[in-house]
């Protein structure tokens, strides 16, 4: 057989022909709510964060400290072991300079691009990050590898969510640290 | 050159109305713990996994993306079945079957408590063009169903509630039910009005919870176990999906899924060869017309049934002993996982206070509920 | 090891097309018979189906497989949906592939959907749900980020400009200009690539496949049925698959170790030990410019950070060494996610029989895959067929 061989079906519509009326539609907005419980790794994770704190969780068997905490290692397969406070610091693992909105509608003109990264957290094992945002940096400055720090809400708007950490902006380098080369 | 699967292993977490200590991964890893422990195999030593569930009951798109970490599944062979847990099992039976696995690890769970509004999930489900316009309320689809069924069998509507009593009383009796209770026909036939005939006690309240159950083939189930429970049949089936062209008074779906397990067991006497039956019974009439869909008995003599206690604990054919949905609790994609745990647990003589003595054979079946008119049923023998 | 025999012997499929007038049921009832006449088999012949498709989301329907079942052909029989998100596609002949190699079918009925044009006002908006719920959609993501952050890893890990990548998505929609389903194929250069809109840098428009509405479909028989529906069966002799963790912050992002994992499941399933000469025609998926090299090296067609060298060298090209995509793509066919997998699957199996026409690769290939990865960049799935 060639797909040549056969008329190939599926009728392509433009926007326009459903705006016009010349095909109809139906249309639905769901209305769906949810509220999911967090348990004990994540419940924790974000009470700390409401304390301005970030907390990961360690397998004495893996020896990984993992972020986000969980309550059970997934590679070894049985509960993790202790809570270990992090540091609000870490490492750009990657980045993107985004023009686009969560819905596919572009950014506003005016509005700075939002800078999301992967950001693996000092105190926790290597390669272990969180998704989350880099502000207070001009987008040509941002580099994979750049050390940075979590810029929080202030107390009072504090919730426990991980929006309690603001973004994250680009780190001073330490006393007795050398900056990176 | 495998020919039979058994199951080797099975966990559970029981089923509550509510679990607000635990997230689902916790949830479900407490299940796939026990399975595992229970199955004497480490998940590295598992071959394949498989986890049934749907993108809106999970609240996620591409609700498959978070199945491995809780289950031990990272990077193996690990896939999503969006429908009941005993197609899932049909599912890893198959897998076993070719040959290229040896061990399948499976799980379902429900966190129905963090739906705020199951109504309009279900009702989500509806075709969008022509059904959903109309706001009918899934119940009365049931209703729909539940009346025409009474006309064609001539079944009371006392004879429905009295589903309902038995199966509440049963899950007194089992410790993972989340709603037992001892309560008489008048009872369900005086509670709120849903979508008559369909009382509010008629249908079956939601439930969290998580089963994992694992499957090996027949060399290695022996080299585990003592008590392999095996699977002889397998049947599932999807009548059409459209509501006006069903037949509104018999269960299709779980004919045809019933004739294809029997025919895989080698079934000809359902009646007589099935010791005892784990049935839907997410609505109380479901569980007749379920008996009847299955040949367990004539249509039209369930009802006489239920009443005359044929089908109680120690009747000559237990239908839900476990409770069923009426009385574990409806558990969306894991509904057929409470029914293969309590199958499990009755053939290795391991059920309790509830325990059917001498059972050797057993039968689960289920419905994917409205408006869906799909099913599945596994046998499953000790011998 | 000897498995039951499993052939392909007929397929189907749609135009791929922005917005299709058809429902899902349609779109998938129109493959699923094109791929039984294709094959001279009638419905009641087929003893299960198997569908696939993504996210309820796109369709706009709960509970989705249930809703297609009908198109799908599954009226009273036994039928499930399976799902591995983006994977799904690839998956599909796995799923079709374990009803008759254990022997419960011979004649399965294999068709995937997607209709992603229901979502409105665009489909991207149905993925701000992939991410966590609690950890991750509070940032309001949107599906681009983890792409643009998974190809700005891999630029970096190898040293590789947008300019390498861009070279894939002009081979792609090239190629596609002799598909008759494809919906965005066209003659264009690396600059117009690297012109266009940048959504997420370093994810620019034209290194996207688009959204689509499709469907496809294959037949999958027992080796008895195929010796006596053709002369030219495609046989499945591997099949892989693995996911990876969902923390996928955790993961290294230069390289995707689960189509490694797959890719190693279904090369020991076929008995292939040297992959870049074993292998004669490959489809790994293409939703963006840079998978199709991220998925050339995971399944090991060539070195780790090789693979935008071999394009620039013309070796992935129809006619090339190694023809990559010779369909045309997600990047030239369109991008109906579960759909896009079975039409990799279906180039492979007219590759294979010599019948892709216009696409067809030189040197009469005998051994292809196709490929297909989902989820959270963690899913991987393959195919190794033979002629």
């Amino acid at each position: 057989m060639k797909l040549e061989d056969y008329e190939l079906r599926g009728t392509a519509l433009r926007s326009s022909d459903i705006k016009k009326g010349k095909v109809l539609s139906t249309s639905w907005e769901p209305d769906l709510k949810y509220a999911w419980d967090n348990g004990v790794a994540i419940g924790r994770y974000l009470a700390e964060l409401k304390a301005g704190q970030i907390i990961g969780r360690a397998c004495h068997k893996c020896r990984r400290i993992m972020i986000p905490p969980r309550m059970f290692c997934e590679l070894c397969f049985r509960p993790t072991d202790e809570w270990i406070p992090l540091e609000d610091t870490g490492t750009v693992n990657t980045f993107s300079i985004v023009h686009v909105n969560w819905d596919a509608s572009r950014r506003k003109k005016g509005e700075p691009p939002l800078i999301p990264a992967v950001i693996e957290i000092d105190g926790a094992s290597k390669g272990m990050g969180i998704m989350h945002m880099l502000s207070e940096v001009d987008p040509k400055d941002v580099k994979i590898g750049m050390k940075v720090k979590a810029v929080w809400k202030s107390e009072e708007e504090r919730e426990g969510a991980i929006t309690d950490i603001l973004y994250f902006k680009p780190a001073r380098a330490k006393a007795g640290k050398r900056r990176k080369q | 050159m495998t020919n039979r699967v058994a199951i080797v292993g099975i966990g559970t977490t029981g089923f509550r109305p509510v679990t607000p200590d635990v997230s689902f991964r916790e949830l479900i890893f407490e299940a796939a713990r026990k399975a595992y422990t229970d199955a004497g195999l480490e998940p590295s030593e598992i071959d394949g996994f498989i986890t049934a569930a749907e993108d809106f009951v999970e609240g996620y798109s591409i609700a498959d993306e978070y199945c491995p970490d809780q289950i031990g599944a990272v990077l193996k062979p690990t896939q999503t079945i969006p429908g009941d847990f005993i197609q899932a099992l049909a599912t890893g039976y198959m897998m076993i079957m070719t040959g290229a696995f040896k061990t399948v690890a499976i799980e379902a769970h429900s966190k129905a408590s963090n739906i705020k509004n199951v109504d309009e999930l279900t009702g989500f489900a509806f075709d969008p063009v022509y059904n959903r316009p109309l706001r009918e309320s899934p119940h009365a689809i049931a209703g729909l169903e539940m009346m025409r069924y009474m006309f064609e069998t001539c079944t009371s509507a006392d004879q429905c509630a009295s589903v309902v009593v038995k199966n509440k009383f049963n899950a007194m009796h089992n410790p993972y039910a989340a709603f037992g209770s001892d309560i008489e026909t008048i009872d369900v036939l005086n509670s709120e009005p849903v979508s008559l005939p369909i009382h509010r006690l008629d249908i079956a309240q939601h439930a969290d919870g998580a089963v994992v159950a694992v499957l090996a083939a027949e060399d290695v189930a022996l080299s585990l176990t003592d008590i392999p429970i095996w699977i002889e049949g397998l049947g599932w089936c999807t009548d059409t999906p459209t509501l006006e062209m069903r037949d509104w008074g018999e269960a299709v779906y779980a004919a045809y899924s019933a004739e294809m397990a029997y025919r895989m067991a080698g079934i000809t006497n359902p009646a007589a060869d099935i010791d005892f039956a784990e049935i839907c019974d997410e609505y109380s009439y479901k569980e007749l017309q379920h008996m009847e869909a299955l040949k367990l008995c004539m249509p039209g003599e369930a009802g006489h049934f239920v009443e005359t206690g044929v089908t109680d604990i120690s009747g000559e054919l237990p239908i839900n002993v476990s409770g069923g949905a009426l009385g574990v609790g409806h558990l969306f994609e894991a509904s057929g996982a409470h029914k293969i745990l309590e199958l499990v647990e009755q053939l290795r003589g391991e059920a309790g206070m509830r325990q059917i003595p001498d059972v050797e054979v057993g039968l689960a079946q289920t419905w994917r509920g409205v408006p869906t008119a799909t099913g599945a049923v596994a046998i499953l023998s000790n011998f | 090891m000897g498995y039951r025999k499993v052939a392909i012997v007929g397929a189907g499929m749609t135009k791929f097309v922005r917005r299709a007038q058809e429902t899902g049921k349609e779109l998938s009832w129109q493959a699923a018979k094109m791929a039984l006449d294709s094959c001279e088999l009638t419905l009641d012949q087929v003893d299960c189906v198997t569908l696939g498709t993504a996210p309820d989301a796109f369709d706009g329907v709960h509970m989705k497989g249930e809703y297609l079942a009908d198109g799908a052909g599954a009226w009273r029989k036994p039928y499930m949906r399976h799902y591995v998100g983006g994977g799904t596609g690839v998956f599909s002949p796995i799923h079709g592939w374990f009803h008759i190699a254990s022997g419960m079918a011979d004649i399965v009925l294999v068709v995937a959907e997607e209709k992603m044009s229901s979502c409105h006002p665009h489909p991207q908006g149905a993925f701000i749900t992939i991410f966590d719920h609690t950890t991750e959609q509070p940032l309001k993501p949107n599906l681009i980020w983890i792409f643009a952050l998974e190809m700005n890893r891999y630029m970096q890990t190898y040293g590789l400009s947008k300019k390498d990548i861009a070279l894939v998505s002009v081979k792609n929609k090239k190629n596609a200009i002799d598909h008759p389903a494809a919906q965005v194929a066209e003659e264009i250069t690396v600059d117009d690539v690297l012109n266009s809109e940048t959504l997420a840098w370093p994810v620019n428009r034209l290194d996207i496949s688009p959204a689509s509405d499709g469907a496809a479909a294959i037949v999958l028989v027992s080796e008895r049925v195929a010796r006596r529906l053709t002369d030219k069966p495609v046989w499945i002799d591997g099949v892989g698959f693995s996911i990876d963790t969902a923390y996928w912050a955790t993961r290294d992002l230069s390289y995707p170790n689960y189509v490694e994992t797959a890719a190693r499941m279904a090369y020991d399933m076929a008995g292939i030990t040297e992959p870049s000469k074993q292998i004669h025609v490959a489809e790994p998926y293409d939703p963006f410019d840079y998978k199709e090299l991220h998925h050339m090296e995971g399944l090991m067609l060539c070195p780790r950070g090789k693979a935008a060298q071999l394009t620039a060298d013309g070796v992935t090209q129809r006619d090339g060494n190694m023809p990559i995509c010779p369909s045309g793509g997600a990047l030239g066919v369109g991008n109906p996610i579960a759909a896009t997998g079975l039409m990799k699957v279906i180039e492979i199996f007219l590759q294979l029989r010599g019948d892709a026409g216009k696409r067809q690769v030189p040197g009469n290939p005998t051994c292809g895959l196709a490929q297909a990865w989902g989820d959270l960049m963690q899913m991987g799935t393959v195919v190794v067929m033979r002629s």
